[in-house]
């Protein structure tokens, strides 16, 4: 690999643990679209900022976009509080707004200057490499990794220091509040995060990946664990997998590197949908299908254990009257009179099924149940 | 020991005429509520009729547009670590991602402050609390793996852990299977003979009598509050809840209560 390459995975992987963190928090949340619209609107606060200071490095417009994230949700809550816009709606008007502005700004006013929507929606990682952080003529690495360093810090310590915080405002913003934690505040402090974190992120990914790497490594190790410390873990380690193996196909297609990085978050939760051991549908399945064979084995020997001895047994014991009873169709009746042969039991004499002991046990069990 | 309690404080909790509205709608009228200190008090009344706004109200929660309440005589927010809250179970998410036992911890976050961790003895109080409930054997159990009335019992347990000197209970009976029920029976009497202070929102009238020494009657206005055997009589149920209340357990030396079905 060559080093601009190494660069390149550097970037992609500090940018998906970064946004993995706040990520989990929005998914617990259930405040997953906000990310969207903070991603996207976010760039009205870099605009806005670049025509006060009109430097494009200066660190003043991560500030400015923090403060239009901000904004974008406290103007999505004050629509919704008049009760008459639900909050996805209120999204779903403000996001727009707020970006349409950023885009006529950009495009009547700052024509001449590296700033277009393309590169917001889409980023250009692969020039990551090329805009590098040298100061006193000593090159450091790409200017992207030293941001996205720096912003990752800021959430590993931020999540670290107000873990518990963090916690019970999500589970219980009313007990957070009688305890004194002001919700509001941890709520706004955590959205402060998401802006920081989605405009530093996206001048190298672009907002689409920002969301994917938000979102989805955090809804995949949602599945897979249900301890918060791991959720949050495995999210940062999804995220980083999926920047790895999305750089990998890009290069595999010879495609946008962002778009593929995002692909691949899209492969890794069907993935994890599919197969999580627990909660995953193929487990799932599995498990509806076992439920289901063992429920119809013990129907059948309850079945046997009621009439066992009585005057009716010689004819309710007989294999072909289960279909009939039990309303099984054929072959089903034969594959669980066949299975609780084979379990030892009941055995089948003069075409009569008969419990074995054991089976009389397991139908005594089945029925208190 | 008892600083919290200023001299010559009767109650407990005291608000003084509440009123509180949700978009012009009045959710709370002009309402006293005075609970003294150490006894079990029931709010009952029709559903809408303010009763988890008046507990919010007095954890400081909603703002009232009138009135105030006072903790021992003082504003909530310089008595808040006596006051534990119970809030209905259904007000949060129990497919969050975490155990028995951290649930109950939440309670020890009051009294740790900003930053500061819970550590082990955090972690052995709330193992006592959930012994306190039954729930020892759930400490690590997924939060929705619980029953209903787990669930419950780890929401009372967290207020133990807060070791405070006034409950706040939403319907903590609401849902429960038959031991949830016995066991907050049991524990209310406990925190009553420790000379702590509860209120509970409380739906099921037949109860009212057997669990609680003092009622609230509340629709709106506060239609009546003192001990059960005054004030939970037909008329003053009537009153409440608009018509006739059949089929109520109760005692009391005003009209006698119509038991007929």
């Amino acid at each position: 690999m060559t080093s601009a390459q190494v660069d390149v995975l550097l970037v992609a992987v500090v940018v998906a643990a970064a946004c993995a963190i706040p990520g989990t928090f929005l998914v617990l949340r259930r405040m997953a679209m906000m990310s969207d619209a903070i991603s996207h609107t976010v760039l009205l606060g870099i605009v806005l900022a670049f025509f006060i200071v009109a430097d494009l490095n200066s660190p003043i417009l991560i500030l400015g976009a923090a403060l239009v994230g901000l904004l974008t949700v406290v103007l999505v809550e004050a629509l919704s509080r008049t009760g008459l816009v639900r909050e996805d709606t209120a999204i779903g008007l403000v996001f727009p707004a707020l970006f349409s502005i950023a885009v006529i700004l950009i495009s009547s006013l700052a024509g001449n200057v590296h700033l277009d929507s393309d590169a917001v929606l889409l980023g250009e990682i692969a020039f990551a490499p090329f805009n590098r952080f040298a100061p006193f003529g000593v090159d450091l690495g790409p200017i992207a990794l030293w941001v996205m360093g720096a912003i990752l810090l800021l959430n590993l310590a931020g999540t670290a220091l107000f873990f518990k915080e963090l916690k019970l405002a999500t589970f219980d913003p009313a007990l957070a509040a009688a305890l004194g934690f002001s919700p509001a505040l941890i709520h706004y402090g955590l959205m402060a995060v998401v802006s920081v974190t989605a405009v530093g992120a996206f001048d190298a990914v672009g907002s689409i990946l920002v969301v994917a790497l938000m979102i989805g490594p955090p809804a995949a190790a949602y599945l897979l664990t249900d301890r918060l410390p791991r959720m949050l873990g495995l999210s940062v380690v999804i995220g980083a997998a999926s920047a790895v193996g999305g750089y990998w196909l890009a290069r595999l297609l010879d495609a946008n590197i962002a778009g593929s990085m995002a692909t691949a978050v899209g492969i890794a939760f069907i993935l994890v949908l599919l197969l999580a051991p627990q909660r995953g549908l193929v487990a799932t399945a599995r498990r509806h299908r076992h439920q289901r064979w063992t429920f119809a084995r013990q129907m059948l020997l309850i079945h046997l254990a009621t009439h066992e001895g009585t005057p009716s047994e010689a004819d309710e014991s007989r294999p072909d009257h289960m279909q009939r009873h039990m309303r099984w169709p054929p072959d089903f009746s034969d594959r669980v009179i066949q299975t609780a042969t084979d379990h030892g039991l009941i055995v089948l004499k003069n075409n009569q099924l008969h419990l074995t002991p054991q089976g009389r046990t397991e139908a005594r069990a089945a029925a208190v149940r | 020991m008892t600083a919290w309690l200023r001299t010559g404080d009767p109650f407990a909790v005291q608000a003084t005429d509440l009123t509180l509205a949700y978009q012009q709608r009045p959710v709370l009228w002009d309402v006293d509520l005075e609970v003294p200190q150490g006894v079990l008090m029931a709010i009952v009344g029709p559903n809408g009729a303010g009763k988890t706004t008046l507990l919010r109200t007095a954890l400081g929660l909603l703002r009232p547009a009138a009135g105030e309440v006072r903790i021992f005589g003082r504003p909530y927010a310089e008595q808040r670590r006596l006051v534990a809250y119970v809030p209905q179970r259904g007000s949060v998410d129990w497919d969050f991602p975490t155990t028995a036992l951290d649930i109950v911890t939440m309670g020890t976050y009051g009294g740790l402050g900003w930053v500061k961790r819970p550590g082990a003895a955090e972690r052995s109080r709330a193992t006592a609390a959930l012994a306190q409930v039954g729930m020892q054997a759930y400490a690590d159990r997924q939060i929705s793996q619980l029953s209903g009335g787990q669930q419950q019992r780890v929401f009372l347990a967290r207020a133990l852990v807060q070791d405070a000197q006034i409950y706040l209970m939403d319907e903590p009976f609401q849902g429960v299977d038959a031991t949830t029920e016995r066991a907050i029976v049991d524990l209310l009497r406990a925190l009553r003979a420790d000379g702590k202070t509860v209120v509970a929102v409380h739906h099921d009238l037949q109860t009212v009598a057997e669990y609680f020494d003092q009622v609230t009657l509340l629709n709106v206005r506060r239609i009546a509050a003192g001990p059960v055997e005054k004030v939970f009589t037909e008329e003053n149920l009537r009153l409440t809840y608009g018509g006739r209340v059949a089929g109520i357990g109760g005692r009391g030396n005003g009209t006698p209560l119509d038991m007929s079905p």
